[in-house]
């Protein structure tokens, strides 16, 4: 048995990351007068926040006429019809509410002529139900999640916050099916801490680390999802991996829809606007999915750029030298550091690359966790919210700039509800030292792992086997391998080798937690790849190429232990939340 | 006379070498600093050699392939990988930057990797910056706004936000407070360039009621008068910022302004 001095911490809530979703999350609960407590692996303002670029969406109607329900009706349909219409239109309702706030709080949003947030086109975002492309995306110049990311750690040192700064969080402490906080290991002095809470929010983020090419940040390893996994709980729709259409080819650093907002457009090898024959009316505006297919398409019926043809070119070197500079000034930089390109004269070569999971921890759109025990119950104690959160306003497919406006939508309503349910200062039960014991003895058996793989190796095999088995199109006998191999890798672990036995930022310790939690979801992630028969969204099956509404108009909901899975299913929701919307029956989704 | 030395076990010892072990043709030295708390010993540095023949072009690449290959055991921070996090802010051939935006074939000979110049370090290249998120918090760097009205943002002309511009972009990788001489000295009074840069941000935002109550906040011969124009921030910032002008700007403002 493991043994370890343990600090103890009692506070009403913790926040359990401190992107921008925990952020407004934290700033919440202060403002409720609840006591909370904001964990996070990295300082704040190093979260991957900091690489949203685009913009947040939200019908303010600054740039022409706009409405919630065009924005929800976009939603709904970008989703592919999986995602729930009532958090949808909680999510779209909200959004005006939330950026005015956000601006408020201090962002530097670019501006309009008339002093007004300025808003760009984005994918798929439309007006009057479809037609015509709607200027709805919010935008702090091209790096709008950096100026919310630093903007919303402000107002929580303004409403003096508690961090806990550089902590690992390692398990979530359950009783009885209820979530009563959290053990964490401090990297700075090697501790460990217990955290006692009334609710724990998790807000870790997405897991884009699972795939080799990747424009997440090393630390997308979807901690959070992982200790709801071996809490016991499902992951929800975790097939649903958006690619995002342009990663700079070879580095995989994200360049913004907003370039295709402005005016870029993506040419083939023959010099084609390839996108024209996609999608006739949204052409390099159709949702992320649609264009990642369609250059994935180009590239496999062999009209790739490049000395193998595998990418495409990112024109926008035709767009005026004012818009580039002025609205296009972070991707001017990316592009010279990463490809070694001067956008204002040559093409950026782009490749559609992972960028963000539309699946994870199932909530409604109260942030409050669900799991099916017979029939959908919340979890008492425990919430989720930003891209770790499956609420599902995404369904199969999220819209660009959907996601910051997610972050802070119910990052809001999470310190809402928790405002609601909790008595500021309440008592505390006792938890099972089993549960502390349990954590603390993976921990530990990890720590002093001497086996033969490197963590570093085991990562790259499950990295390769996502990137080549559950990719942009996916086929039975392409899943069926990755099911296998990626437990192979997964065997790989009871033989894993880590070198470091210290306590203070041992991070090859914390890099191999990271695996463990990585390859978790990789597991749910293939697996549920392999049981969904049909094309939806970001999930395109060759072998089933419709979408089956009969069969398949249902969540993925994943349990996980070790490498075993279940895998069932729960209806999506088929109403909207309040009459003042109807619900958007299913269509054929064209773009 | 006084004699001025390190203390005894502050003195960086020569390191461990790690030879090649590829058989690579292209090799080059990264000699990196290295330093666990929870041992006894010394700093020192630790020599590895590294096949460039498979590196892509960045330090962080260097670190990254190091750790995977050679020694686990290293420790850094880094996330994004793109230059905009700021995680991974140390000094690299003798210069403060990003390590994933630096490309290794800048820097000539051997490549000596530090952390960040003058600050506790917490464990080999992970500087402890605890201080100086202090210090940003102690320009209340938050919106100021006694406007009520909910439902329309505060309007500003597109020549008032782009006053902001050269300031909102800053990352607190603390590249440029790191590289001051001033800061050095008195980090523990001086607000430094990256702070500063934040308070100017403020500052000049036209939405922000409190104008003045910052100005006068920062006018003290320690939190703002300690720079002395060295203007190594502006040389440091891997953003390409200007912190030494906005620090001008302050002190221009304070001299012309009734405050």
């Amino acid at each position: 048995m493991s043994s370890y001095n343990i600090i103890d911490h009692e506070y009403d809530v913790v926040v359990l990351g401190a992107g921008g979703s925990g952020l407004r999350a934290a700033v919440g609960l202060s403002e409720a007068g609840l006591k909370t407590a904001c964990i996070s692996k990295v300082f704040p303002t190093r979260s991957h926040t900091s690489a949203a670029q685009g913009g947040i969406s939200a019908a303010l109607g600054n740039m022409g006429e706009d409405d919630w329900r065009w924005h929800m009706y976009d939603t709904v349909k970008g989703a592919d019809w999986l995602g729930d219409q009532d958090s949808i239109e909680y999510l779209c309702k909200e959004a005006p509410k939330a950026v005015l706030e956000l601006e408020k709080y201090g962002v530097p949003f670019s501006r309009t002529d008339e002093g007004k947030i300025y808003q760009r086109p984005f994918g798929g975002m439309t007006k009057n139900y479809g037609n015509g492309i709607v200027q709805r995306t919010c935008a702090a110049a091209d790096r709008t999640g950096h100026a919310i990311l630093h903007t919303l750690y402000g107002q929580a040192l303004k409403h003096n916050t508690e961090f806990f700064i550089e902590y690992f969080a390692l398990d979530l402490l359950m009783k009885d099916g209820e979530c009563k906080g959290l053990i964490a290991w401090n990297l700075n002095d090697g501790t460990i801490h217990r955290f006692r809470a009334h609710t724990v929010i998790i807000a870790t983020g997405g897991y884009g680390k699972v795939y080799y090419s990747a424009t997440s940040a090393h630390t997308c390893t979807g901690d959070g999802n992982a200790m709801v996994l071996r809490a016991g709980l499902p992951l929800q729709d975790m097939e649903f991996v958006q690619f995002h259409p342009t990663g700079i080819y070879g580095h995989g650093t994200l360049i913004s829809e907003g370039v295709r907002g402005e005016g870029g457009y993506l040419v083939n090898s023959k010099g084609e606007r390839f996108m024209e024959r996609y999608a006739p009316n949204a052409k390099d505006l159709a949702s992320r999915d649609v264009v990642s297919r369609s250059m994935s398409i180009e590239i496999n019926e062999g009209r790739g750029v490049g000395k193998d043809q595998d990418h495409v070119h990112l024109h926008l070197s035709h767009l005026d030298k004012s818009v580039i500079e002025n609205r296009l000034p972070g991707i001017t930089e990316a592009a010279r550091l990463f490809a070694n390109v001067d956008v204002t004269k040559e093409p950026i070569p782009v490749v559609p690359t992972v960028h963000y999971n539309m699946g994870g921890i199932p909530t409604n759109y109260k942030a409050e966790v669900l799991t099916v025990n017979g029939s959908e119950k919340t979890v008492p104690g425990l919430m989720a919210i930003g891209e770790a959160a499956c609420v599902s306003v995404h369904g199969a497919n999220r819209l660009g700039s959907n996601s910051l406006i997610d972050l802070v939508v119910f990052g809001r309503a999470a310190a809402k509800r928790a405002a609601e349910l909790i008595k500021p200062g309440a008592p505390h039960e006792e938890i099972p030292e089993t549960e502390t014991q349990k954590c603390l003895d993976r921990f530990d058996k990890l720590r002093n792992a001497q086996g033969d793989n490197s963590t570093a190796e085991l990562r790259l095999a499950m990295q390769k086997t996502m990137q080549s088995k559950c990719a942009v199109f996916r086929t039975e006998k392409n899943l069926e391998e990755g099911v296998n191999e990626i437990r192979k890798t997964y065997d790989g672990m009871d033989s894993i080798s880590v070198k470091d036995r210290s306590l203070v930022f041992n991070t090859d310790l914390v890099e191999t937690l990271e695996f463990d939690n990585l390859i978790r979801q990789a597991v749910t992630t293939v697996d549920s790849a392999y049981h969904r028969k049909e094309s939806r969204g970001a999930h395109a099956r060759e072998d089933y190429p419709n979408r089956d509404d009969k069969k398949f108009m249902q969540h993925t909901l994943a349990w996980c232990d070790g490498k075993d899975t279940k895998i069932t299913y729960r209806p999506v929701h088929n109403s909207t939340l309040t009459n003042e919307v109807q619900y958007f029956p299913p269509q054929e989704r064209v773009y | 006379m006084a004699q001025i030395s390190l203390p005894k076990n502050s003195e960086v010892n020569k390191g461990k070498y790690f030879k090649d072990k590829t058989g690579s043709k292209n090799i080059r030295k990264v000699n990196v600093y290295r330093w666990d708390p929870s041992t006894e010993e010394n700093p020192r540095t630790d020599t590895y050699e590294v096949d460039m023949d498979n590196c892509p072009s960045k330090v962080l690449d260097i670190l990254n392939k190091i750790k995977n290959e050679i020694d686990p055991t290293l420790a850094y921070r880094r996330s994004c990988a793109h230059g905009v996090c700021g995680s991974c802010a140390m000094n690299m051939g003798g210069k403060n930057g990003l390590a994933c935006t630096k490309p290794h074939a800048e820097i000539d000979g051997d490549i000596d990797i530090y952390p960040l110049p003058h600050l506790k370090v917490k464990r080999d290249l992970i500087g402890d910056l605890d201080g100086l998120y202090k210090q940003y918090q102690s320009i209340e760097p938050w919106l100021k706004n006694n406007s009520s009205k909910e439902t329309t943002e505060i309007f500003q002309s597109k020549e008032d936000r782009a006053k902001l511009d050269g300031a909102y972009e800053c990352i607190m990788c603390a590249c440029c407070s790191t590289s001051c001489p001033s800061y050095w000295w008195n980090g523990d009074k001086y607000l430094g360039p990256a702070v500063l840069l934040q308070a100017y941000r403020w500052i000049v935002d036209s939405r922000d009621d409190e104008r003045k109550a910052r100005l006068k906040k920062v006018a003290d011969e320690l939190k703002l008068y300690r720079c002395h124009t060295i203007l190594n921030c502006t040389s440091a910032c891997p953003k390409g910022l200007n912190p030494a002008k906005a620090i001008a700007e302050i002190k221009k403002m304070l001299a012309t302004a009734n405050v």
